[in-house]
């Protein structure tokens, strides 16, 4: 009980502290001071007290992008096994409604983007679709892959115990790369869209989202917001599958693995340019590939 | 050169009894000529005069040999046959005249207004319009491609940045561009016009906002086209701060558009290091004349600044400091796999198009045509000091990024040597007044290319006509060529690796 509450604590307040470790981890690279560290919390504050400004001609649909999209990522962490804890839910199969809760996000935001009837929005809604298709099957690679270790078709199982990196490490490493892309493009990080960016054209997610504005908005940069820290989450669970003896060190050494995910994050981020929008599915098919061959290792 | 067409030097001035008005078959024949054997058209406008519907001018550059040439005609009526099917570089300036003048160029293949603005004759409007209907920018006829899988997308003239306005309407096929076509006009302020009868006490400081990041090289064609219609000699001191002035502005503006490349793929180390050059380049132009952009610094006859021995020592310092980060700044970026990734190959400009379109300053070197005003046209201090020109050969924005590169450091090694070794002497010497009857053409090389002036004093020695050409007026066209096949996601980095003005564009 104490745990599930915890479980749940993390997952409401620590995703905006995300967001602000990655921004400074690239001020810090760009030789600048940065927003403050709880700039994630500011905006979110600062959005629920605007108003807002429905386009003209949408529906309901327009809204229910925004709530679907923190909706399901929150319901999609209730599966996940965050450190060495067990998940609160967990059942055989659960890996799979964790993977469609955010597919169920995007059907609408894409939704969301294309009532308000604008091209812009249409265009990155195909992009978003486009390239999340190509995401899937790296994760669902990786997710054979590791119920193939652990012999466990559920998320607590396979990330719960701590699946051999002593038995089956080359499949693991494979895995590992193939998610660590999968993160940055589930999360429109660098490089594959760029978070900061103002040019329209050039966006994937960003564009779905430009007429949302107020709350509506706060409620989008929230749900990325801990979307990014549950595939965060995911990600640091299979390269540190350790447990601690007492369970208290353990969610330390959870929340000070998902904040060095971030901080690799930001590294990437300051490192390294966009790539060209058409170059996009060639790395996110060579995801697919690295997860694929994991799985292939383990087939005997 | 025979004819129609009268040799005339940059800076230099010619009587216009030296200048007989041809004949339009002679004048549109030879002009059509010299663009066919590869000449450039540097200035093509109309005139407004007495007893007939306006006079043509046009100024052309053969930019080998470093000549330029003036011609002019009489239009008797409004009408007359268009060029550009047969020159495309004449495209923007007849749509230009048909709006100004009312006149009607036969055949132009895209008669759209340029500006969205009255004619200068009542009366005489090139599409029929009544006055006092309303002229709304950028409504109108755009090129459209049908299909049932064609999509267009509209951007602008409000941006997502704090940029200028500008319309673009794209016709897309999925992400792939088939055509761009660009409306600007939305900051049309009418200098062309205010300047009939000039000029004005007010002249001198609003041709330092013709285009505010060009302050310096508007600034110094207009101070070049007085000086050659008054005769008037510029102190060798002014002309090396003039010199050093625009080589500064230069690096401002190229160390930004490095930034701002760097910025656009998302590559942080580059864009935030020169954000903040550029505003160290800026203010060593503060220093020497106390605003970042070169307001008040030159003037007809010379400067209206100096630079004692301790601001050039401080100049100095400043230079060195700041082109040592910047230098790490750009070999970062050039160094990095991932922005080279982004830049080669994307928004390609094949020579043949850029001399057709007769592009200008970086965007043309970088296709490879080796043109530069500084050698090919010399002019100021630039005659006694050379510049070598930077030219790249892929025409993609990786060439446009590092021609900047290569050009700035070229402009670090003129300004260094111009400090080292200012001449002694006045900075000034007194404006004679205009002499009546003449014409006067000035080139500078902007950083971003050519300015044009050309400048036409009637009896009184007031301009009977100023024409400004901002290098932005020939290039927009080669940004539109850019796009074509191009992914649409591609536009705002293109676009920046051609950065061109609008403001300088409007007028």
């Amino acid at each position: 009980m104490i745990d599930t509450l915890v479980h749940l604590a993390l997952v409401l307040a620590l995703p905006p502290l995300l967001t602000g470790v990655i921004a400074k981890t690239k001020a810090a690279f760009a030789g600048r001071n940065g927003p403050p560290l709880l700039q994630g919390y500011y905006d979110l504050a600062k959005l629920l007290r605007k108003g807002s400004i429905l386009p003209a001609g949408s529906t309901w649909v327009f809204l229910a992008g925004p709530v679907a999209g923190v909706a399901a990522p929150l319901l999609a962490s209730l599966l996940l096994p965050f450190g060495g804890h067990e998940a609160p839910l967990s059942f055989a199969g659960d890996m799979i409604l964790f993977a469609y809760l955010f597919a169920l996000a995007r059907f609408f935001t894409a939704s969301a983007a294309l009532d308000t009837g604008s091209a812009f929005e249409g265009m990155g809604a195909a992009r978003e679709v486009a390239f999340s298709a190509l995401a899937e099957p790296a994760l669902f690679f990786g997710f054979v892959a590791l119920a193939r270790i652990s012999g466990s078709l559920s998320l607590s199982g396979m990330l719960g115990s701590g699946p051999g990196w002593v038995t089956a490490g080359a499949p693991l490493v494979l895995v590992a790369a193939s998610w660590a892309v999968v993160l940055l493009a589930e999360n429109c990080r660098i490089p594959f869209d760029d978070p900061n960016t103002h040019l329209a054209l050039t966006m994937i997610h960003e564009v779905m989202v430009l007429d949302h504005g107020g709350p509506a908005f706060g409620l989008v940069l929230y749900g990325a917001a801990v979307k990014l820290f549950v595939l965060s989450a995911l990600f640091l669970r299979v390269v540190f599958p350790f447990n601690a003896t007492d369970p208290n060190l353990d969610w330390l050494a959870f929340v000070a693995g998902v904040l060095l995910v971030a901080i690799g994050i930001g590294v990437v981020e300051s490192v390294m340019a966009r790539l060209k929008l058409v170059k996009v599915p060639q790395l996110l098919v060579g995801a697919c590939l690295l997860s694929a061959f994991g799985m292939l290792l383990l087939a005997r | 050169m025979s004819g129609a067409f009268v040799r005339i030097r940059n800076g230099g001035a010619l009587p216009l009894a030296k200048l007989p008005e041809a004949g339009f078959d002679a004048f549109r024949g030879e002009l059509l000529g010299e663009l066919a054997a590869g000449r450039r058209l540097v200035a093509f406008f109309a005139a407004p005069v007495d007893g007939a519907a306006a006079e043509l001018w046009a100024v052309v550059a053969a930019d080998g040999p470093g000549t330029l040439s003036i011609a002019r005609t009489r239009l008797p009526d409004d009408r007359f046959p268009s060029l550009t099917p047969a020159a495309p570089q004449a495209h923007l300036f007849e749509r230009e005249m048909a709006e100004q003048l009312g006149l009607k160029p036969q055949g132009h293949p895209w008669l759209k207004p340029v500006r969205y603005r009255t004619s200068w004759r009542p009366g005489h409007d090139a599409w029929g319009r009544t006055e006092g209907d309303p002229i709304l920018p950028a409504v109108g006829d755009f090129f459209r491609v049908e299909g049932t899988e064609v999509h267009e997308v509209a951007v602008g003239p409000v941006h997502a940045g704090v940029i200028e306005p500008g319309h673009f309407r794209f016709q897309c096929h999925g992400e792939k561009v088939f055509h761009l076509e660009i409306a600007l006009g939305f900051q049309h302020r009418g200098v062309e016009e205010s300047l009939l009868g000039g000029p004005h006490r007010t002249t001198a400081a609003r041709m330092e906002t013709l285009a505010g990041d060009t302050t310096v090289g508007h600034s110094t064609a207009f101070a070049q086209a007085l000086e050659a219609l008054s005769g008037t000699a510029v102190p060798p001191r002014a002309q090396a701060l003039r010199g050093i002035a625009l080589e500064l502005e230069r690096l401002a503006n190229h160390t930004g558009d490095l930034g701002a490349l760097a910025g656009d793929v998302g590559f942080l180390p580059t864009a935030s290091f020169c954000g903040r050059l550029r505003g160290d380049f800026l203010n060593m132009t503060a220093v020497l004349c106390g605003n970042r952009f070169g307001r008040g610094l030159v003037r007809s006859g010379g400067t209206l600044v100096d630079a004692d021995e301790a601001l050039v020592a401080d100049l100095s310092r400043r230079l060195e400091e700041t082109v040592k980060d910047l230098r790490g700044a750009a070999e970062l970026l050039f160094a990095t796999a991932t922005v080279t990734a982004r830049f080669e190959g994307t928004g390609r400009v094949d020579p043949a198009t850029a001399e057709a379109l007769g592009l200008v300053g970086p965007a043309a070197r970088a296709c490879g045509v080796d043109q530069d005003v500084r050698r090919d046209h010399p002019s100021g201090v630039f005659r006694f000091v050379h510049v070598p020109v930077m030219t790249a050969h892929d025409g993609d924005v990786n060439a446009r990024a590092y021609v900047r590169w290569l050009e700035a450091q070229r402009s670090y090694d003129f300004v260094r040597a111009q400090l080292a070794a200012l001449p002694e002497g006045s900075v000034r010497n007194a404006p004679k007044p205009l002499r009546p009857e003449h014409v006067a053409v000035s080139l500078v090389e902007g950083w971003r290319g050519e300015v044009a002036h050309v400048a036409v004093t009637d009896a009184g020695g007031r301009f009977s006509r100023y024409k400004v050409v901002d290098p932005s007026f020939h290039n927009w066209t080669g940004l539109a060529m850019a796009l074509r096949n191009e992914e649409i996601s591609d536009f705002p980095l293109c676009n920046k690796s051609f950065n061109l003005s609008y403001c300088g564009h409007d007028l």
